[in-house]
């Protein structure tokens, strides 16, 4: 596909424009930074990572781990900025699940070590763990504020803050890993998924392409999982202080949501 | 009439985000008896209970348990020796058996069934609940239900949060006879928050009065019959009528 060609797909972009100032949706100014956005970011990231291959060099893909999960790190903190310490709390947990599964995968020689798999499957775990703390720090703030009648409860009877605390973590944990254990029960059935239609596409042997997606699709069953956890272990001690005081009451009737 | 205090308030502040709660506590709950403690709601009487429970700290001023700094005690030995049945009688999912087992699960034990079904027949709670589930129950049988569960540690000192303020008239008499049979029984030092003036009156033998943050009066419950601080006197005309 040619430059001349891409120009012309933004005929698929028109057309929600056109629909949005006819329909009055409001919605041209988002679709058109998104769609600006998205050219500037991928061919930015297209002509580093072919920078990065031919250069073969191993501080690039060290360089561009390190760009991923900062990137990722300051998305997700917003998300979690009323947990203290969220910050770096994120980062032990994106270099920890990136550190377990390339090791597992360079390890045992699941994948080559090289930029080219390197980086894209970096890209993908860092990518889904982000999106997964940020949607365990959504559920475990709202269980916390939801449930803090049985957190007290538990602390009057002499229990431990984890104790205090255990169901709305562990319900926390669950929900957010519940969709991704779900979307892959019908993945195939109604929609490929993106990254291995883009591979037929581009050419692959199809058996191949389905063989790379399950790889990718267990190092996401991992990294949900592990996210959370690791999400959730890290932050529940903030809501307590030492004296085993819940320090994050919410009066009866201002709980957002 | 002794007056050894279970627990003792030295100009005890605590504010909460800028709000100022509790302003100069000071006062006791004597040991062994009945306190009870009235006043508008917004006065404060929930977080004093708190405060006690070391659910919460003051941010200024000392209170002592049964004659010990409160800071001196590990926060789960104090959570112990001082129960409290908080006013909303939160009840975990669960039936009624695993509720009145939480505190021993806390600990890693089991209550023996036969221990569950004696502490409903104390609070009067009929044995064949025992496997109801919590959210079944009316606001009475939680109540009780809650008292039942805050015994299960044999605490030296009980504290009540309005437990009867969701019974009716004769469900409201058990709660003042189980009051007053718990203190007989265990010696529990019991303090009661209540707004019926008449209860804190004859059940109490001492009594708190308080007011948007302080203690306006403490002493003999009878005290409620011909109050000197005019605040109270209005309070007091207002509730008996
Ligand atoms: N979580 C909270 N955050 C802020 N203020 C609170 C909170 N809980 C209670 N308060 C305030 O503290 C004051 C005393 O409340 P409380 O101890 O519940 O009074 P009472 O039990 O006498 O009705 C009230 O003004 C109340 O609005
Ligand atoms: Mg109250």
């Amino acid at each position: 596909m040619s430059y001349l060609t891409l120009s012309i797909a933004l005929i698929f972009v028109i057309i929600p424009l056109v629909l949005s100032k006819t329909l009055r949706l409001g919605l041209e100014k988002d679709t058109i930074i998104a769609a600006i956005r998205s050219i500037i970011q991928l061919l930015a990231v297209g002509y580093l990572l072919q920078y990065v291959f031919d250069a073969e060099h191993m501080v690039y893909i060290w360089l561009m781990i390190v760009l991923m999960i900062g990137a990722a790190t300051q998305n997700a903190r917003r998300k979690g900025s009323t947990i203290p310490g969220i910050t770096w709390k994120l980062i032990v947990t994106f270099v920890f699940i990136e550190v377990l599964t390339q090791s597992i995968l360079l390890g045992l020689s699941i994948t080559p070590a090289t930029a080219q798999y390197i980086i894209p499957i970096s890209g993908m775990i860092i990518g889904n763990s982000m999106v997964l703390s940020i949607l365990f720090l959504n559920r475990f703030t709202s269980e916390v504020e939801d449930h803090q009648d049985e957190t007290e409860l538990i602390l009057t009877l002499g229990g431990t803050p984890k104790q205090a605390i255990h169901d709305q973590l562990i319900r926390a944990i669950k929900a957010s890993t519940i969709p991704t254990i779900e979307s892959q029960k019908t993945i195939g059935l109604v929609q490929l998924p993106g990254m291995m239609s883009g591979q037929i596409i581009a050419g692959a042997d199809p058996v191949r392409a389905v063989q790379f997606q399950l790889l990718i699709l267990f190092l996401l069953l991992t990294t949900a999982v592990v996210t959370s956890i690791m999400v959730g272990y890290l932050s529940y001690p903030t809501l307590f202080n030492e004296r085993m005081q819940f320090v994050r009451w919410k009066r009866r009737g201002e709980r957002s949501q | 009439m002794s007056t050894q205090a279970a627990i003792r308030f030295e100009n005890v502040f605590y504010s909460m985000r800028g709000d100022t709660i509790l302003k100069n506590i000071t006062g006791m709950f004597p040991e062994g008896q009945i306190t009870t403690i009235v006043g508008p709601s917004g006065a404060g009487k929930s977080t004093l209970f708190k405060l006690c429970n070391g659910l919460q700290s003051p941010d200024a001023g000392e209170i002592m348990i049964s004659d010990k700094p409160i800071v001196d005690y590990e926060p789960i030995e104090l959570r112990r020796h001082v129960g409290i049945a908080l006013q909303q009688a939160t009840m975990i999912r669960g039936d009624v058996m695993e509720n009145l087992n939480l505190p021993q699960q806390l600990q890693g034990k089991q209550i023996t069934e036969q221990r569950a079904k004696e502490l409903l027949e104390v609070v009067g709670l009929k044995q064949d609940i025992l496997h109801r589930d919590s959210k079944d129950l009316s606001g009475g049988q939680r109540q009780k239900l809650s008292i039942a569960r805050t015994l299960v540690n044999y605490p030296k000192i009980l504290l009540l949060d309005e437990i009867t303020s969701s019974l009716d008239r004769v469900s409201q008499q058990d709660i003042e006879h189980l009051i007053q049979k718990i203190n007989k029984k265990y010696g529990t030092t019991m303090v009661w928050i209540t707004h019926n003036l008449e209860q804190a009156l004859t059940i109490g033998n001492y009594t708190w009065v308080m007011m948007e943050g302080e203690v306006v009066e403490t002493g003999e419950s009878s005290l409620l019959k011909d109050p000197k601080d005019k605040r109270v006197k209005q309070f007091v005309k207002g509730e008996f009528e």
